[in-house]
Parts: structure tokens; C-alpha cells; sequence
């Protein structure tokens, strides 16, 4: 800020190279837009399917980038491309595109505007994105809107649908109510150290600020993003706004806008903030041994698919944030609390939107989000039914799918850090993973052993893109369950430099 | 090469044939069969060889071993092999699932679906010969946990009316112990230096404090006496069994339950010798207990199935009793009685399932004059329920006479007194087996067939009942006769492993 008031402006080194995913990005989104305008109602495939491109083409730079492996660093340390960086960038633009694949047929089929609808999609990966880099209070700030506003309109785009109205109003408010509240924890940590960028911040604090305006700013800054993570007691949005969204927004929302969250959080947290642990640890111990036991609790209650996985995402947000709630220890427990959290959103990732992949796909012929209307779809759709259970026992982490190793690097992160309070809610945490099965096998056994309620056994016809989603997250999900060490190292790689 | 791959084979050949039967197009009902029963065949082939290359002078070091990086990021390796502990509960694991495959010919449970059944029952066997051969921790949890889809869906989707919740009960509960015992796992990781890697533990096990070597054998308590199970934990047991397709009750009974108590005798003794004398009294008390309490509970049953899933939480007591001594006669005994009580209860829940088949109940207030209608089924259940009652000469005797004198000397360091008086609670409890038993036998096999069944044309044993039994009623016969078939196998192993033990308590 006070670079501003001095004499000379210089102007700040761009580093294109490290910005061309970025670039890439935005100039498919530009593209879209134009090619929206001049593509008959009829083709509106082609823009989707323009978008996909451009989000694999976008993965490029990064590829690049990663086996350069130089970090790169620009504005003075607001905006850094590191390993993090690089691997964070290529789950959101990889999570976009399932999601793009997903939402193809359900937008057409649903009369929707397609070409908006990609193009907002493609602008809240562009906020992710950035999200990605953003080591400054205001970059964060930045990519957090330019990721939630498309996201605000994406959950409304049933546009006569009430429900699609409230899940829009819904999440809109609060999105703004806990900016707000955010925003004012950021001028107070930037009022009390006189810089925005992270590394900066971190070292104005030193070890343990006992400023109490300090503590208020991080406490404000971390709720922020507990309602963005959809953490409780700051989660009530979510399940409304789930339920209410079109399906596939549903999965961008649960899957990628909460892993945003939680990058951010990353970010400040071991970052900016990693000598205040006396503020945050106690604070993130709470929000997560809440969070799971909340929302495993309600998830048992649930009749809805969409309303169980949104409260099922809800717990396993209290799952990623238990990592947070151990890592502050050291050096050594940060780094494994960074992969812990990493590795889980990455897994995460892949079995929650192969879930909802086969949700659409359910729902394409039964017309309904019911977990009574999965009954024996064993007999009918026997396809579906095994991927829906192998996404299921995954989320409840059953090997020999992927989950279970998220979930060990959890426990990993808790005993490792080895306090009485970091084994007591790796405890918690093994109890809610019990809980949690109730409700995963209570929709596997729907599928596997009641009848079919309606009689009606014609098969599900799975149009093809949505057929891709799910072979890609299927196959992500047994190949990490079965082999871990190829994603793991992702997560290894992708740990932060702490100070 | 065989050496090298021959543990890898026996692990993963039935996974690779239940990926081939998810080929098998629908209607194609036989060839399904065929390629389960050539699958089941081949592994058990492999399980030969590995028993005919077995170095029986070196049954105490790991055997076949296989140790290839796995997970470098949190140093879990692929480690397997076998010593004289795992090698005959391998052997009879391959076995039973071959035995499966047969009985299942024309045996299958409403609603059909052989493809999905015969499936499960291979990524079933993947499971259970994994876990037999694990030498890593993590390896070994995800093998044990392996088992749970496959059979949460046997029970749940084959089962009995009660099956649905017969399912969740049985993988809550494991499921509840599992996460204990892999927290369990990750504090050894700690605690050992940074390593899963069994033989490496059991090498620095000693070293960890004791009062944290009480707490992780907490944990791996849980997961293992669950699985056992050991009363209290026993009450998803009988549900399971009960509700669970013939099939699906031989196989939890024959090896599942085995892979708890084998958990205690591979992990949880030789790692925490320091905790495993501190917990010997509180493990040997529940297990007289169970004894106590299964024959108790068998005594009230009315339904025959049911009956023989008490009289198995009665025999894992004994088995339980014999680790509790820590002797290396005691665990001697608990590793025969495992192999025992695989054959015998897995031959008892085949029967119960043919009569069920044959008379549509198991009430046994129902059922009797089976030997009239059927004398060659009924004599097969009077075997086996003499076997089970631990009469000398067939292989029951050999799981519970030792296992109740092994209590007679405990270890050193542990209570004579006490161990003395749970011999005695033991010794009744042999009694109460035969009671039971006979009870059981006298109500179902002795008198006239009830009205509705007087007329009711009843099939004795047929062609393949006679393949998948005729391996079992041999063994029990053999292994009663010659015991150290099985005690020669597991005696250097488990002497290396008590000799460690004895170290701490004397």
C-alpha cells in the first residue's frame, strides 16, 4: 500500500510463463463467451465441448511448469507458483472437467442457458486457480469472489424452481455475510503488521502475538472460511443449497469451492499465520470435532441422496480439518498435517463427484432424489450400482478404495503430532468414520437389497460424457486405493514451504 | 521364481479370477462356476506347492518372502510371507474356499446372481490369504478390512429374513474395531521408529514404554477381540451367522474369526511383550467367560444355526485362553484349535445348511428323526458335533485339552492362582459343550420325524455335499489322530515368538 504513495511507479515483474494457465484460462472463458453468441440454440454442445478443450489445454502450462520445478514469485510474494501451487491448479482445472462433463447432458436436457452456464463455470475455475497462488491477503480476497459469484448464479440456474431460488439466495448471503466477516479479520491482522503478503505478516508477528486485535483478526479470518468449507456450526447453507442447485453444481460446489476453502486456508494458516498456533489449533480442534460429529449425526437422518452426500461432504470437511488442528506443533507436524489435508482433498475430490456422477445418472431415469428410489437398482442398473458403491465405501473408507488411504494420512497427521488433544479427536474421528458407514451402506444396501419400488426396470441410459465422468473418477478412486504412493507423492510434493 | 511369486499368486490369483467372472456374460451360469472353481483350484494349487517347498526345519522365520516398496511416502512396504503360524491357517483358507465353490454348485441362495456371489466369494479369499501373509501393518489392515464388502453383501443380500441387519451389525462393529486398531498401527509406526513393517517391530516392540505399550495393545485389543469375537463383543456374531447364506456362515466361521485371534498371536504378543503380560489375566478372564456364556447361550437356542454361532464364541474362548497363557504350549493349542474349529464349525454350518435345505427350518423343535430320514447326513452331524465337543482322537481335542492345560502354568510373571482357576472354569466348560451338543443332537437326529415332515421325502447326502465335505471329515479325522501334523508346523515358530515373551515376565 505505501508502494503506492512513493515516488516512482515501477512497474512489477510478469513472470508469463508461471501466469499461462491463468492466461489459458481466461482466454477460453473469452472465447466461450464470443462463441455463445454466434453458435445456433441447437449446437450448443460445441461451447462445452470448446471449454473442455480449453480446460486440458490449460493443464499444459502446468505440466510444463511442473517438470521446470523452479518456484516462481512475483509482486513481492503476494503471488507464488510453487509445487502447491501446481498441483492444487491441476485438481481444480481436472475437478472442472469432470464437472463440465457431467453438467453436458443435464444443462441440455434441462433447458438451461448453456453457454452462460459454461461460462461462469469456467470463471470460478478461474478463481480457483488463482486462488492456487495467492500467498496476500488481497489476492485471496480477489481469486475467494472471483470464485463464489459464478458459483452464486450456478446454484440459482433453475431459474423457476423455488428451491433453486432459495439454495441461490441461500448460499449468496451468507457467501457475502462471511466476506464480510472475513475481510474485517483481514484489516485488522493488516492494521496490526502494516502488510498484506503472507510471509511478511508471519514475520512481523514472530512466535505467539499476545496483540489481542491480532488473535481477533485470525478468529475472523478463519470463520470466514469456516462458512466457505461449510464447517459447523457455520454450515446450515450448505444442505439447503445443495439440495436446491442443479445436481452438477451440487458436485462443483461440494467438491471444488470447498476444496478452494480449504486451500486458502492452507495457505494462511501455515503461511501467514503459522507462529499464532495458540489461536488457531484450539479454534480448528473445535470447528472440526463439531463439524464431522454434526454432520455425521444429521447425514443418519437423511432421505434425500443429495441432502445425505451434502451433509456426508459436511463430515468430510471435519475430516480435512483435522489436520489443521494438529499441525502447529513444528516443523515436522506441519508438513505432515499439509500433506494429510492435501491428499485428502485430492481423493476427496474424485470419489465425492463420482458420487454425484452417479446420482445424475440415477436420477435421469427415476426422476427423483430419494434414497427409497434407489431400490434394487442392483437388478436393473447393476453398472451404476457397483460404482455407486465403490464411491460410497470410499467416502466411508473401506480399502481397497481410495478413501481409506485419505483417511490413514488423517490419522497419520493426528497421532503424529502426538499431544493427549491430537489422539483424543483422532479418536473422534475414528468413531464418526463408524457412524459415517451407517449412512454409506444404508443407500448400498437400498441398492443391493431392497426391491424396486416402482417396478419399473428399464435400464438407466448413461449418455457418454457423463460415462467419461464416471470412468475417470472410478478409475482414479481404485487406482489410488489400490496403489496410493502415485498420488501420495502428489500430496508430499505439494507441501508448502513453512517459513 | 516360484519362491518369490508364489505368495502373490495365492493373494491375488482369486481377485484376478473374480475381475474374469465380471467378463462372463449373464446367462453363461456354468461357465461362471467353472471359472470360480478353476480359480479356487489353481490358488489352492499354489497353496500345495508353498505347503510341499515349505522349509519344515525353519518354520520360525518368514518363508516365500516377498518385500517390494509399496507406499514409500509413509514406509509401508509390500512385505509377505510365511512362517509356521500363517502357513496352516493359509492352508486352510485356500481349502475352504475350494470346498465353497463346490458346495455352491447347485446351492445357490435366493436371489441367484452366481456371478456377484461367486465374486465376492474370491475377493473373500483374496482377503483372508492376504491377511494370513501380510507382513506389514498397513498391508495387513488393508487385507483384514478387505474381507468386510465382500461379506457385508453375502449376509446382506443372500441372507435369511433378518439379513439387512444382520449386514450393518457385523460391519459396524468390525468396522468400530478396525478404527481403533489402526490407530493402534500408527502410534507402533511411531513409537518403532518409523516403520510398519512386522518382523522390524517385533524386533523394537520391546523397547517402547510400557505404559504406552499398554495403550496401543488397547487399540489392537479392540480390533482384534471384535473380530475373535471375545464376549462382550460377540453380539454381531450370532445375528451374522444366523442370517448369513450356508456358504457365507462356513466361511466366517472357518477363517474370518480367525484373522482376529491370529492378529493377537502376529501383532499384538510378539510386539508388545510388556503390555501382553499386563492385559494375559483381563484376556484370559473374558475368554473363560465367552466359554461360560457361549455354552449358555447354546443351551437357550431354538434354532440350530444360532446354536453353533454360541458354540463358536464358546470355542474362541478356548482359543483365546490358550494365547492368554502365552506359553508356547498354549498358543501351540490356540493355533490348533483355530484350524480345528475352521473344520469342525465349518462342516457344522454346511450340515445345518443342507437340513434347512431339505426341511425349510432349522427350529430344532421342528426338526428330528433325521437319522431315520437321512442316516447318512445325521451320522456326519453326530461326527462333527462329537468333534466339536473335543472328543479324544478327532481334532477338537487336540484346539481345547491343551489350551485348558496350558492355563495349568501360565507364563511366567502371570497369576498361577488365577490361571488355575480359569482352567477349572474352562474344564467345566468342556461339560457344558458336550451338553449342548448332544442336546442338539439328541433333538434333531434321535426319534421320529415331527407330523408335517413325516411324509416329507428327504434327499440323503448327495454327489457334491460328499465332494465339499469328504476334504473336511478326512482332516478332522486325520489331524485327530495325528496331531503333530499341525503342532510340528507351528512349534518353532511359536517357541521363538513365547521365548521372547518368557524373557519379560522371568
Amino acid at each position: 500500500m505505501t508502494g503506492l504513495l512513493a515516488a516512482a511507479f515501477e512497474a512489477p515483474y510478469l513472470d508469463y510463463a508461471a501466469l499461462a494457465p491463468e492466461m489459458v484460462l481466461t482466454g477460453v472463458l473469452l472465447a466461450v463467451l464470443v462463441v455463445d453468441l454466434f453458435v445456433d440454440e441447437g449446437r450448443k454442445a460445441v461451447v462445452a465441448q470448446l471449454a473442455g478443450v480449453g480446460l486440458l489445454a490449460s493443464l499444459l502450462p502446468i505440466v510444463f511448469l511442473a517438470v521446470d520445478g523452479n518456484d516462481r514469485s512475483m509482486f513481492s510474494g503476494a503471488y507464488v507458483v510453487d509445487d502447491f501451487a501446481l498441483v492444487l491448479k491441476a485438481l481444480f482445472l481436472v475437478s472442472g472437467y469432470v464437472v463440465l462433463l457431467m453438467s453436458a447432458d443435464h444443462i441440455e436436457e434441462g433447458d438451461y442457458w448453456k453457454g452462460e452456464y459454461t461460462f461462469l463455470l469456467l470463471s470460478s475455475l478461474l478463481g480457483m486457480v488463482v486462488m492456487c497462488s495467492s500467498r496476500d491477503l488481497l489476492t485471496i480476497f480477489v481469486a475467494l469472489e472471483l470464485l463464489s459469484i459464478p458459483a452464486y448464479m450456478l446454484a440459482g440456474w433453475r431459474k423457476r424452481d423455488l428451491r433453486s431460488n432459495e439454495a441461490a439466495l441461500k448460499y449468496y448471503l451468507l457467501g457475502v455475510l462471511s466476506s464480510a466477516v472475513m475481510l474485517y479479520g483481514m484489516s485488522l491482522v493488516f492494521g496490526a503488521t502494516g502488510t498484506t503478503v503472507l510471509e511478511d505478516i508471519a514475520r512481523e508477528l514472530g512466535d505467539n502475538t499476545s496483540e489481542p486485535l491480532v488473535k481477533l483478526g485470525i478468529f475472523f479470518i478463519v470463520v470466514g472460511f469456516a462458512f466457505k468449507v461449510s464447517a459447523v456450526p457455520f454450515h446450515f447453507w450448505a444442505p439447503d443449497t445443495y439440495e436446491g442447485a442443479p445436481t452438477p453444481v451440487t458436485a462443483f460446489l461440494s467438491v471444488a469451492s470447498k476444496a478452494a476453502g480449504f486451500v486458502a486456508l492452507l495457505q494462511l494458516v501455515f503461511v501467514g499465520f503459522f507462529g499464532q498456533d495458540n489461536v488457531w489449533q484450539p479454534l480448528f480442534w473445535v470447528l472440526a470435532a463439531l463439524t464431522m460429529t454434526v454432520g455425521n449425526l444429521v447425514a443418519l437422518r437423511q432421505t434425500n441422496v443429495v441432502r445425505l452426500l451434502a451433509y456426508s461432504s459436511v463430515a468430510q470437511a471435519g475430516y480435512m480439518l483435522v489436520p489443521f488442528a494438529v499441525g502447529g506443533s513444528g516443523d515436522a507436524a506441519a508438513r505432515t498435517a499439509q500433506t494429510a489435508a492435501i491428499v485428502y482433498l485430492l481423493i476427496y475430490a474424485a470419489m465425492n463427484l463420482g458420487a454425484f456422477a452417479v446420482v445424475i445418472a440415477v436420477a435421469r431415469k427415476t426422476r427423483s432424489g430419494e434414497v427409497s428410489s434407489y431400490g434394487g437398482l442392483f437388478t436393473y442398473a447393476p453398472g451404476l450400482t457397483v460404482l455407486m458403491t465403490v464411491f460410497l465405501f470410499s467416502l466411508a473408507g473401506i480399502p481397497p478404495f481410495g478413501g481409506w488411504f485419505a483417511k490413514l494420512y488423517i490419522f497419520k497427521s493426528a497421532v503424529d503430532a502426538g499431544t493427549g488433544w491430537s489422539v483424543a479427536l483422532a479418536v473422534i474421528t475414528g468413531v464418526n468414520s463408524v457412524i459415517a458407514l451407517f449412512y454409506y451402506a444404508s443407500v448400498a444396501r437400498e441398492m443391493w437389497m431392497r426391491p424396486v419400488p416402482d417396478e419399473d426396470v428399464t435400464p438407466v441410459r448413461v449418455p457418454p460424457a457423463l460415462g467419461a465422468a464416471l470412468a475417470i473418477t472410478a478409475l482414479a478412486v481404485v487406482a489410488i486405493g489400490i496403489y496410493p504412493q502415485a498420488f501420495a507423492r502428489l500430496g508430499d510434493l505439494a507441501e508448502l514451504a513453512v517459513r | 521364481m516360484f519362491d518369490s511369486w508364489a505368495l502373490t499368486l495365492v493373494v491375488f490369483l482369486p481377485a484376478v479370477g473374480a475381475a474374469l467372472l465380471v467378463a462372463v456374460p449373464r446367462r453363461a451360469e456354468n461357465l461362471m462356476k467353472l471359472v470360480a472353481l478353476a480359480t479356487t483350484l489353481a490358488t489352492a494349487a499354489v497353496g500345495v506347492a508353498i505347503l510341499a517347498r515349505f522349509d519344515y526345519g525353519a518354520t520360525d522365520t518368514l518363508q516365500f518372502e516377498v518385500d517390494r516398496p509399496w507406499i514409500d511416502v509413509i514406509n509401508s512396504r509390500y512385505h509377505m510371507g510365511v512362517d509356521g503360524i500363517s502357513l496352516p491357517l493359509l492352508a486352510l483358507s485356500v481349502l475352504i474356499t475350494v470346498l465353497c465353490v463346490v458346495y455352491s454348485w447347485d446351492h445357490f441362495p435366493e436371489p441367484h446372481n452366481p456371478k456377484a456371489f461367486l465374486a465376492l466369494m474370491l475377493v473373500l479369499e483374496t482377503g483372508m490369504n492376504g491377511t494370513f501373509v501380510g507382513q506389514d501393518l498397513i498391508l495387513f489392515f488393508v487385507f483384514f478390512e478387505l474381507v468386510l464388502l465382500p461379506m457385508y453383501f453375502m449376509i446382506g443380500v443372500w441372507g435369511g429374513p433378518n439379513r439387512q441387519y444382520a449386514a450393518i451389525k457385523f460391519f459396524l462393529f468390525t468396522l468400530f474395531g478396525s478404527a481403533l486398531m489402526i490407530l493402534a498401527f500408527l502410534a507402533l509406526y511411531f513409537k518403532g521408529g518409523n516403520t510398519f513393517d512386522i518382523p522390524l517391530l517385533v524386533e523394537r516392540g520391546g523397547t517402547i514404554a510400557r505404559d504406552a505399550q499398554i495403550l496401543i495393545f488397547g487399540g489392537l485389543f479392540m480390533g482384534f477381540a471384535i473380530k475373535v469375537p471375545m464376549f462382550p463383543f460377540h453380539t454381531w456374531l450370532p445375528d451374522a451367522h444366523t442370517e448369513a447364506p450356508t456358504v457365507g456362515s462356513v466361511i466366517l466361521a472357518a477363517v474370518l474369526l480367525k484373522l482376529g485371534t491370529y492378529g493377537f498371536i502376529r501383532i499384538a504378543l510378539p510386539i508388545l511383550p510388556d503390555a501382553a503380560q499386563a492385559w494375559a489375566p483381563w484376556i484370559g478372564g473374558l475368554a473363560v467367560v465367552g466359554i461360560i456364556y457361549g455354552a449358555l447361550g447354546c443351551l437357550a437356542q431354538k434354532d440350530l444355526k444360532r446354536l453353533i454361532a454360541f458354540s463358536s464364541v464358546a470355542h474362541m474362548g478356548f482359543v483365546m485362553l490358550g494365547i492368554a497363557t502365552l506359553t508356547d504350549y498354549g498358543i501351540n493349542a490356540a493355533v490348533f484349535g483355530m484350524v480345528a474349529h475352521g473344520l469342525i464349525t465349518g462342516m457344522l454350518f454346511f450340515i445345518a445348511g443342507s437340513i434347512q435345505e431339505r426341511y425349510g427350518t432349522r427350529e430344532m423343535s421342528r426338526l428330528g428323526g433325521l437319522l431315520l430320514q437321512a442316516p447318512r447326513l445325521a451320522w456326519l452331524l453326530g461326527f462333527c458335533a462329537m468333534a466339536s465337543l473335543g472328543l479324544p482322537g478327532l481334532a477338537g481335542f487336540w484346539g481345547e485339552f491343551p489350551a485348558i492345560l496350558s492355563a495349568y502354568q501360565p507364563a511366567p510373571g502371570l497369576s498361577e492362582a488365577l490361571f488355575r482357576v480359569y482352567m477349572v472354569v474352562a474344564a467345566v466348560g468342556t461339560v457344558f459343550a458336550a451338553g449342548y451338543l448332544l442336546w442338539m443332537y439328541q433333538r434333531t437326529a434321535f426319534g421320529t420325524a415331527k407330523k408335517e415332515f413325516a411324509e416329507a421325502h428327504v434327499h440323503d447326502v448327495h454327489l457334491p455335499e460328499w465332494l465339499a465335505w469328504a476334504p473336511l471329515l478326512l482332516l478332522i479325522l486325520i489331524l485327530g489322530i495325528f496331531p503333530s501334523l499341525i503342532f510340528r508346523v507351528t512349534d518353532g515358530a511359536v517357541q521363538s515368538m513365547t521365548s521372547a515373551l518368557q524373557a519379560i515376565g522371568g
